[in-house]
């Protein structure tokens, strides 16, 4: 683990809803991959066993948020400017995996993309776009 | 068919179900009315709005009003207090639906295809977060939605969602919603 993914994993651990979430990361390099492991909490639809859009939400804005701190030297969390989030397939009651590719990194925004997918990588089931402040002083 | 007892005080004679299902106004007035009367139980039957303590507070035609406490599991950075965006996103998307459910004709299932937030200033530590979403359009396959979260009034805001929602045929597609299945039922629509 570099000094980054262990300033990340301090932040993570520190982060109650993070901790909340239940959400783990590994990284190669830059590149990031994150872990949601399943909780029955996490459901929004009991009927089809459905995970709840605003669980995916926010474990992709966790992942994005977590990869811009890694892509950049930033000494606090970036904060969300505002998102998108497109909901392409249900997501089923099992794991869910998340990676985020940052398309810009300024010296105030960032424009990140993430998506997350349960077992098919190509089939993602949610995908987000993301603005986050970088300016240490926002 | 003869009167149906839903859970205690609906009970409609089989002369009062013709009207409703031939009336398209009382076809309405139920759905608003189920609604209602199961308000308690639309969000707390949901295990992630549970989870993260959403309460319904209200619901008028079209629109929808719902609190979030502060807790202390929910904070996104310890350094401030401050509450996850993700419990803003789960809120407003939640509310969302089920502003959704007070404007609809019939009972519909749906699923959200996609939202927009804009995070306009971080929820202030120990303050509870209220919420208002309203659906303004409805198309046949989808619902238009705006909704805010604030800690007193419009003016200040926290955080504004847009959203676009799927319709879906209730009876192909479990809603999960317990009032908007009741109402199906009523309707005479199979499950």
């Amino acid at each position: 683990m570099s000094t980054r993914d262990q300033q990340l994993q301090a932040f993570l651990d520190r982060s109650p809803f993070a901790r909340f979430l239940g959400v783990k990361f590994e990284t190669d390099g830059e590149k990031l991959t994150t872990i949601l492991p399943f909780q029955d909490k996490f459901i929004g639809n009991k009927a089809i066993n459905a995970m709840h859009g605003g669980c995916t939400g926010a474990f992709l804005e966790l992942t994005a948020m977590a990869q811009v701190y890694l892509a950049s030297d930033l000494q606090r969390p970036p904060k969300p400017i505002n998102l998108t989030i497109d909901y392409l397939r249900s997501a089923k009651g099992e794991d869910l995996y998340a990676q985020a590719v940052v398309h810009k990194l300024g010296r105030r925004m960032a424009s990140v993309r993430a998506e997350a997918w349960q077992g098919d990588k190509d089939k993602p089931v949610t995908a987000l776009q993301a603005h986050f402040l970088v300016a240490e002083d926002g | 068919m003869n009167g149906i007892d839903v859970r205690g005080d609906v009970n409609f004679t089989s002369r009062q179900q013709d009207l409703i299902m031939s009336d398209p106004t009382e076809r309405e007035d139920l759905m608003l009315k189920m609604m209602k009367q199961n308000a308690k139980r639309i969000m707390s039957t949901v295990p992630w709005a549970k989870a993260l303590g959403f309460e319904l507070t209200g619901i008028e035609k079209g629109r929808a009003f719902a609190k979030v406490d502060w807790r202390e599991d929910l904070v996104g950075d310890p350094d401030t207090g401050v509450i996850h965006g993700g419990v803003l996103t789960a809120l407003l998307d939640n509310l969302s639906g089920v502003c959704i459910n007070t404007a609809l004709k019939e009972p519909k299932s749906m699923a959200t295809l996609d939202l927009r937030i804009d995070y306009m200033r971080p929820a202030e530590k120990g303050r509870t977060i209220l919420a208002e979403a309203e659906c303004y359009h409805v198309t046949r396959n989808v619902a238009f939605t705006h909704a805010w979260a604030y800690h007193e009034t419009r003016e200040r805001v926290i955080a504004t969602a847009a959203g676009t929602f799927a319709l879906n045929d209730i009876t192909r597609w479990a809603s999960g919603n317990e009032a908007m299945e009741l109402a199906n039922k009523m309707l005479g629509g199979s499950q």
